[in-house]
């Protein structure tokens, strides 16, 4: 491979690895400070896909979609729309206990993609949607454009989350995660606080649905298998450090380059092989989370809490707070 | 009128696999505090083990039944003791974590070793047996029966067996049945062997009602997650009626709704139990 074809991949590769931490930094705001477990992120990730998409492709008779809008009206579109459907699931089901919501996303994962299937008439079905537009496409197409967006997009939710978890509103969620109870009895709103942090999760899922779409440019139902929207996202927050904004981003850049890695070493395999190369890949990635658990279940970047008095204490003495 | 009949039969089959799943999660839910995510997953494998000795080796299908099932448990086994127990002192958050993890290793081990091919364990197409307009096949038959025999096997043995009391008392109080002096590892390994074997079974019938794919059992994971809280955490009775009633309540919605939402309707009931009666119909957590 040429210096130009190796940097057109290394291009490639950081947008989608931007991606995936932009999704997995939603993911840190439900499962990293609050504990609330999502296992139907593509859920979401797929409806920010879908939203942004049916408005900025051109219009069409196939479906209903097609506004032409500007990429940064879908972003926006696919925020709210994942918001909303966020709210009601979780007004639903997160005064419930942790586990229930974990079933409960799943259903609603399923619910999404069966609609996604069926209804061709907004979807436009198993065909999928093509022509998605990149951004300032109009201006200067160059992949280069679509990585300052989402390197843009990444640095600005990594700064908005790591600010939402150093102020009280961060610890609150902590609190809630670590002693529902106590939370409750020190006056806190538990569910509202859950809802805000699930809403606000599933938001920036949205938008790295929205980023991934104008990204590819292609997206059907299958292109959001629960394998690589919702379990390897789960595996880049804990391989990172749930609760680690920065572990968060890390995890994300790590794993992709595991998964991107392992690719090339499929290469090898004999022919008869090939096809059974993915389902080897995943198991990796798999046992590779078995052993995180195990062996480092606090990640490759722990979780520090500011420390209640780390302003004046000296540097290094900001340990983490006993739990 | 026979519509109605029809998809009652239908319903039966579905919600006969869908008890026997969600015996076993209901029992690891209660007594060892987690929803297994990997259930069905280890459905899964117990179809495939049963196509191997079915299909590959050629023996007949009710002696393959017990050998696939018995398999089915050494996996599980071979799961809690590898994977599950040393994360048992953890939060039970995070062996749901581990299960959600297990289940795609499962499910890529049987890609690997099988492929993504859809497989059948008879060729051809069967004739039914009618009844006036009625259809019922006899797989169907095979489904129902072995449903009714393993169901009358797990009561004997959790009505008559010190273990099987244990495990009652388990799944109903942790804390407390741990004061009487059970042995919480027996009752667990007892739990994993129900539930494995039940979950092989349940493998194999959805195999026969339709096909073996590396996907057919994540696709009926959230039925049978719905039937367990339908029938109460914890109680495998409960998950036995909640079973029948997702699957009679799927079949029958397709007299109002498209078939391809037939998932959607379990999940409805299972949203509604959560709002209403999180403890399920027959009580349980």
């Amino acid at each position: 491979m040429d210096v130009s074809g190796l940097l057109a991949y290394g291009v490639f590769f950081l947008t989608l690895a931007g991606i995936y931490a932009i999704l997995t930094l939603g993911l840190n705001i439900q499962w990293g400070y609050a504990g609330m477990l999502n296992i139907g992120v593509g859920a979401f990730f797929s409806v920010g896909a879908y939203a942004s998409t049916l408005a900025t492709v051109a219009p069409n008779d196939a479906f209903v979609g097609g506004f032409n809008a500007p990429v940064i009206v879908g972003l926006l579109l696919a925020m709210a729309l994942t918001g909303i459907l966020a709210f009601f699931v979780g007004l639903i089901t997160l005064p419930l206990r942790s586990d229930y919501l974990a079933i409960a996303t799943i259903g609603i994962a399923e619910i999404v993609r069966l609609v996604l299937k069926n209804e061709a008439w907004l979807t436009n079905g198993v065909r999928g949607i093509a022509g998605i537009p990149k951004p300032l496409a109009g201006l200067l197409n160059s992949p280069w454009v679509m990585l300052t967006v989402v390197l843009l997009v990444l640095g600005l939710t990594y700064w908005a989350s790591d600010r939402a978890y150093r102020a009280p509103w961060g610890r609150v969620l902590r609190a809630i995660r670590e002693d529902e109870p106590a939370t409750l009895a020190a006056g806190k709103n538990v569910v509202g606080f859950r809802l805000q942090g699930f809403v606000l999760g599933s938001m920036i899922m949205g938008v790295a649905g929205a980023l991934y779409a104008h990204f590819v440019g292609f997206i059907s139902p299958e292109a959001f298998q629960p394998e690589f929207t919702t379990f390897i996202v789960w595996v880049m927050l804990i391989a990172g450090g749930s609760g680690n904004t920065r572990g968060a981003i890390l995890g994300a850049f790590v794993i992709w380059g595991i998964w991107s890695g392992t690719e090339l070493i499929t290469h090898v395999l004999p022919a008869a092989w090939v096809t059974r190369a993915g389902a080897l890949r995943l198991l990796l990635i798999g046992v590779l989370l078995q052993v995180i658990l195990r062996l480092r279940p606090e990640g490759l970047l722990p979780e520090r809490p500011p420390h209640p008095n780390y302003r004046s204490s000296a540097p290094g003495q900001s340990s983490r707070t006993p739990e | 009128m026979f519509d109605f009949l029809q998809l009652i039969i239908y319903g039966i089959v579905l919600g006969c696999i869908l008890a026997l799943g969600a015996v076993g999660v209901s029992l690891t839910f209660g007594i060892l505090g987690f929803a297994n995510f990997a259930h069905g997953d280890l459905m899964t494998v117990g179809a495939y083990f049963g196509y191997i000795f079915i299909r590959q080796v050629g023996l007949p299908f009710w002696v393959s039944l017990p050998i696939a099932c018995a398999l089915t448990v050494a996996v599980a086994l071979t799961v809690d003791w590898t994977v599950f127990r040393p994360l048992r002192s953890r939060p039970p958050v995070i062996l749901l974590i581990s299960s959600f993890g297990m289940a795609l290793i499962l499910r890529s081990l049987i890609q690997l070793i099988w492929g993504s091919d859809q497989l059948v364990y008879e060729q051809g197409i069967q004739q039914p047996w009618r009844w006036g307009e009625l259809n019922i096949q006899p797989d169907q038959v095979i489904i129902i029966v072995g449903a009714i025999g393993l169901v009358t096997a797990l009561h004997f043995f959790l009505q008559n067996t010190k273990v099987g009391k244990a495990m009652r008392a388990m799944a109903d109080n942790v804390d407390l049945a741990k004061i009487t002096g059970i042995n919480t590892e027996r009752v667990v390994m007892w739990t994993w062997i129900l539930g494995a074997l039940m979950a092989g079974a349940a493998g194999i019938f959805l195999g026969l009602d339709t096909q073996i794919a590396p996907t057919m059992g994540w696709r009926v994971l959230l039925l049978i997650f719905a039937a367990t809280i339908l029938g109460g955490i914890g109680n495998p009775y409960g998950a036995i009626a909640g079973g029948l009633v997702i699957g009679l309540a799927s079949e029958l919605s397709t007299l109002v709704i498209s078939p391809a939402y037939k998932s959607a309707v379990a999940f409805a009931i299972l949203v509604l139990m959560l709002i209403f009666k999180p403890t399920g119909l027959l009580g349980g957590r």
